[in-house]
């Protein structure tokens, strides 16, 4: 029923509301010391004078758990209707998830194998 | 009509009573954790510093609003939000008692696939605000969470999928509901250890809590992602962390404690929100034990932990129940 639905949309409207009123209360009622022209506006680094950009090359090992976590976790959502269904599906049911799992457990081990789990470790 | 003015006043007491718990969860945590570690703790401003939180809170409302010179202004602005908008969203599917008033949506079937969907985009806010501050410390801490929160995620979604398997349903009630056979053994802890242990373990990660904080590692990062806030800014996010902390100790009360359930609960309504509240206070109270006890994880351990431990683990744990689901073994039809 999509009227289920209804308190979850007001939840988040009012979540939204509260937000932006809390960032325009700190707006109103701090105060206006034209910071903009002072240090303080610069980029904290512990005290001392920034040096170089903020943002600089990244390790690509984020990106590439950013990739498996994708590739994971839609394969997991899968599980849910089946998860939900299994006492009507019965042993058929758990036989043919369980190929599908097979194929995932073999992704895992690829990856697992391949070293993209490796983070650089301090220990060598 | 009535009916969504009814619903509006419902989604008002819901964040009035996430608000609330939040000012008193900082409280708890402090005096708590000072215990801990034989000092007394904030107890100057009202009885026991229990006006403790509201102090604070006026104190930052008057803070000025700083917006760094480097950072991306319409992100920095927008990220706090982000943060806060899902913490809050959480409580739409937490049942908090068995009367209809104290329920928002815990009824619709796809509950437990909402809370991973709302703990996915809680990344946004912490990974836009590492970025838009245009800092070192902070690009740092916020890359630093996104990676921990969507790794754990996958370890919790799978414990999950344990649950949904021995309540055959993703709803909240029917979930509180097949844990209700008369006595506590009924409750999932004592039928689904490994993936209670598991829940357990990877809302501490999602919440970037000891012994995963990483995130905000000061001998590191300074604040990590937070480096470059102030004010109701910097709130915002205590706030969200605060207020994500309670919903998943609701979570978990109602995945594994048997949500407001308890004796003589079918006779008197208040009942259920008062069990429900015991079981979600005893939940804080082990997160802060936890940080008080245990020290920080490493980084490369941490994500080995979740990958390469935690995943293999809760993916057995869904061969094995739901074998005996298939099978018919007693206790798990």
């Amino acid at each position: 029923m999509a009227s289920d639905y209804l308190p979850v949309g007001i939840l988040i409207l009012l979540a939204t509301a509260l937000a932006f009123l809390i960032v325009l209360i700190s707006i109103l009622f701090g105060p206006k010391r034209h910071a903009q022209k002072t240090k303080r506006v610069q980029p904290y680094e512990s005290g001392m004078q920034a040096i170089g950009p903020g943002q600089r090359r990244l390790p690509v090992r984020f990106y590439l758990v950013a990739v498996l976590f994708i590739l994971f976790d839609i394969e997991i959502i899968f599980f849910y209707p089946w998860a939900v269904a299994l006492r009507a599906l019965g042993p058929g049911g758990f036989l043919a998830m369980l190929s599908f799992m097979t194929i995932l457990v073999v992704g895992f081990v690829w990856v697992w194998k391949k070293g993209a789990l490796e983070w650089e470790s301090m220990d060598k | 009509m009535s009916i969504l003015l009814e619903t509006i006043l419902k989604a008002v007491m819901f964040v009035v009573l996430a608000l609330a718990g939040f000012a008193y969860t900082t409280w708890i945590e402090r005096r708590l954790i000072s215990r801990m570690q034989s000092r007394i703790g904030p107890n100057r401003v009202g009885p026991q510093g229990l006006l403790q939180p509201v102090a604070e809170g006026l104190k930052l409302i008057f803070k000025e609003s700083i917006t760094p010179a480097q950072a991306d202004k319409f992100v920095y602005m927008l990220a706090p939000m982000l943060a806060v908008i899902p913490a809050l969203a959480l409580f739409a599917v937490i049942p908090i008692s068995n009367h209809s008033f104290f329920n928002l949506a815990g009824g619709v079937d796809t509950a437990v696939l909402y809370v991973l969907a709302i703990l996915g985009t809680a990344v946004y806010g912490i990974a836009l605000a590492g970025w838009s501050s245009n800092n070192k410390y902070a690009t740092l801490g916020g890359l630093r969470a996104a990676a921990q929160v969507i790794s754990y995620e996958l370890a919790m979604s799978l414990a999950l999928v344990a649950v949904v398997l021995m309540a055959g349903s993703a709803s909240m009630n029917v979930i509180i509901e097949k844990q209700l056979p008369g006595n506590i053994l009924g409750w999932f802890i004592f039928r689904q250890p490994i993936a209670a242990a598991l829940f357990a373990i990877t809302a501490l990660a999602e919440l970037a809590r000891s012994p995963f904080d990483l995130v905000e590692a000061e001998q590191e990062l300074t604040a990590g992602y937070m480096t470059e806030y102030g004010g109701m800014k910097f709130a915002l996010f205590f706030m969200s962390e605060y207020v994500k902390m309670i919903a998943l100790s609701g979570l978990f009360t109602v995945f594994f404690l048997g949500g407001w359930s308890g004796p003589f609960v079918g006779d008197s309504w208040p009942l259920g929100l008062v069990y429900f509240s015991i079981k979600v206070l005893l939940c804080l109270m082990v997160m802060v034990w936890v940080r008080a006890t245990l020290p920080r994880f490493r980084y490369d351990k941490l994500m080995a932990f979740g990958w390469k431990r935690l995943l293999p683990i809760a993916l057995a744990n869904v061969v094995i129940t739901a074998a005996l689901i298939a099978f018919g073994v007693p206790g798990y039809k």
